[in-house]
């Protein structure tokens, strides 16, 4: 788990090219899991249409366009990268898949980075795909601050692997991780602003679901179309969302399993 | 030299067939000296000398000498979450280009002890070094010049054959190409296929040939040959001996004994979590009697042969017709038996001459162990 010394950075990234390669073709080959990851994303933000077109969204400086960009995003996050590695990494472990990885030359971040890439990714091109649709066929307009939705981007997908990685370490088997997987993507849906933004919440409630895992990213991701977010403000939503990510990376290093409960 | 070389003497119906076991002849000039030692104070006529002999149990160091210890394992524990010891202090060191075997029944300790020497784990207590290095703390270090044969293959069931090993061998330093060892283990018409549809044998001769991609100083192989056939087996042996050759050292864990005999330079015998035996094949042999056994016809009993003791016997049973002997002076005892019942015009069934087999030592420890319990 040491830091790589300087010059092991090339072989470092040749496995990881490597295990993402393998990943990306595990990941081709599993329909239900492409299925999740592709349509749901697309589908699920025109469902919370009717709801969006009935809260004043104008007051608070966000169209429609953004509000259900933010959406398809968010539920890019939780199910194309979120649920999918969860399952990705309950199967590489059940299958010993992960434990034959550590008799290898990687290091234990290497095998949760290299086999979270290929959802990584997918989760990054989908989202790109979706703005750029949204500002040219929902009215959304240009994004006023695009570097904030791009921080945001990162900071989502991240803490979504890092999130994974957590679920699978208390998560036995590939059909208990459709149940484990649910608080975070309930949770989320509701209070990070995915379904609706969180700006139409009692302020009370919603400084307190400004500090759920995801929230930040959210907030982060509709502010860049918006530009609604001072420096402080998103300094202080970095703040958190970095906050989540040291303590699910941490999390997952004390209490990630290698190997199946025998 | 002689005791591997000894005559399986074997009656089939009427004819007498003499056959010589041509086994190699691993033992060194040391061992035939202690083994000499060994036969020369053993009297005879004591039932108390069935037991293992000094060199059972005792640390070979005398092979090691001189030469760099590849592996390095001092008072090795491990226990897991429950509480359960499953090594409880074992101590053994693999010099360079050995073939190491630990041996054991189902729960001895040999997985859990392999996979402190991968790295896998960290030990309990006790310490491992692998090339000088603790394989769990400097892992970077040991990996590169490891390969790892798990007990159970660990690969992804949608891959293919070639897909598996072009991603094993972007993670490994220096990787052949991949189509050469699956050539290797003979998997080379398999590339297509997928993993999940490989037969278990199949499955095992993948992970052999991943072991195998980085060219390893030092290979770890859990249980090898299990699911495989006979032809399979002998094939991975051959390719095991090859290796040796090559200047590698092997560590292999086995529950097939002959598998042991034939491949191993030295072994340990696990028995739940301690070393029962150690040494080369004969040493831990050596001190186990070896036996005879066969039928008497109707009216011939055990009391109408020579006094035992003479024959060199020490230990007997007998359930009135079958005869079974045990003698550390197998020759002596077999010329004796067989000159009787030539003179008494006594016909022999079933007669089984065998010299004292790794399979003797297993089952007498085991047994050996049951009854100190």
């Amino acid at each position: 788990m040491s830091s790589p010394a300087p010059g092991t950075l090339a072989p470092s990234a040749r496995r990881l090219r490597a295990l993402a390669r393998a990943e990306l073709t595990l990941l081709g080959r599993n329909r239900g899991v492409v299925f999740t990851a592709l349509v749901v994303p697309l589908a699920l933000p025109f469902s919370v249409r009717p709801a969006l077109d009935q809260m004043d969204l104008r007051k608070q400086g966000i169209s429609i366009g953004a509000a259900m960009l933010t959406a398809a995003i968010g539920f890019s996050l939780l199910f194309a990268v979120y649920t999918s590695l969860v399952n990705a990494y309950v199967a590489r472990r059940e299958e010993l898949v992960l434990k034959r990885l550590r008799t290898g030359e990687l290091s234990d971040p290497e095998i949760l980075t290299g086999t979270a890439l290929p959802a990584m990714t997918l989760g990054l091109a989908q989202a790109l795909l979706l703005c750029a649709g949204c500002a040219l066929l929902l009215d959304a307009g240009a994004p006023k601050a695009p570097y904030l939705t791009l921080l945001g981007l990162v900071a989502g997908l991240v803490l979504s692997a890092a999130l994974a990685a957590l679920t699978a370490s208390f998560t036995r088997t590939v059909e208990s991780g459709q149940v484990t997987a649910l608080p975070l993507v309930f949770v989320s849906m509701i209070g990070s602003g995915i379904m609706f933004p969180t700006e139409v919440m009692p302020e009370k409630l919603a400084s307190v679901c400004e500090l759920l895992p995801l929230s930040p990213a959210i907030r982060l991701v509709r502010a860049g179309w918006t530009g609604q977010l001072s420096v402080s403000e998103a300094l202080g939503t970095l703040a958190t969302a970095l906050a989540w990510t040291l303590v699910a990376v941490f999390a997952v290093r004390r209490w990630f399993r290698w190997e199946p409960r025998r | 030299m002689v005791e591997r070389n000894l005559a399986k003497v074997e009656v089939a119906s009427s004819s007498l067939v003499v056959r010589s076991m041509e086994t190699p002849v691993i033992a060194t000039g040391v061992f035939s000296l202690s083994r000499a030692a060994l036969t020369f104070v053993m009297p005879s006529d004591d039932t108390a000398h069935c037991r293992p002999g000094p060199s059972a149990g005792i640390l070979d160091v005398m092979h090691t000498h001189g030469h760099e210890n590849v592996i390095e394992v001092t008072d090795l524990k491990r226990v897991y979450g429950g509480g359960f010891e499953a090594v409880r202090g074992i101590t053994f060191s693999v010099a360079r280009g050995e073939i190491f075997a630990l041996l054991g029944t189902n729960g001895a300790g040999k997985t859990s002890t392999v996979e402190l020497l991968e790295g896998l784990a960290a030990p309990a207590g006790g310490r491992v070094r692998v090339l000088g290095h603790d394989p769990y703390r400097e892992r970077a270090a040991v990996r590169p010049r490891t390969g790892v044969m798990l007990q159970e293959g660990g690969f992804p069931a949608e891959l293919t054959v070639a897909e598996t090993a072009r991603m094993w061998a972007g993670c490994t330093t220096g990787a052949r190409p991949e189509a050469e060892v699956l050539e290797l283990v003979g998997l080379a018409d398999k590339h297509a296929v997928r993993v999940k549809q490989l037969s278990g044998g199949e499955r095992r001769r993948l992970d052999l040939a991943l072991a195998l991609l980085g060219d390893p100083e030092v290979l770890f192989l859990d249980e090898p040959t299990t699911g495989l056939d006979a032809e399979g087996r002998r094939d991975t042996w051959a390719l095991v001996r090859r290796l040796r050759e090559a200047g590698t050292t092997v560590l292999l864990t086995t529950h097939y004994l002959e598998e042991a005999e034939d491949l191993a330079d030295r072994l340990a015998i696990l028995h739940e979590g301690r070393i029962a035996a150690s040494g080369t094949p004969a040493e831990v042999t050596a001190g186990r009697p070896s036996r005879m056994s066969f039928e008497l016809p109707d009216g011939w009993f055990l009391g109408d042969l020579p006094p035992l003791t003479d024959l060199g016997v020490c230990g007997h049973e007998s359930d009135g017709r079958v005869v079974r002997l045990r003698t550390f002076e197998l020759q002596r005892t077999a010329t004796a038996v067989l000159l009787w019942a030539e003179r008494a015009g006594v016909e022999l069934r079933g007669l089984d001459v065998r010299s004292a087999s790794l399979e003797e030592a297993f089952l007498g420890i085991a047994q050996e162990q049951g009854a100190a319990a």
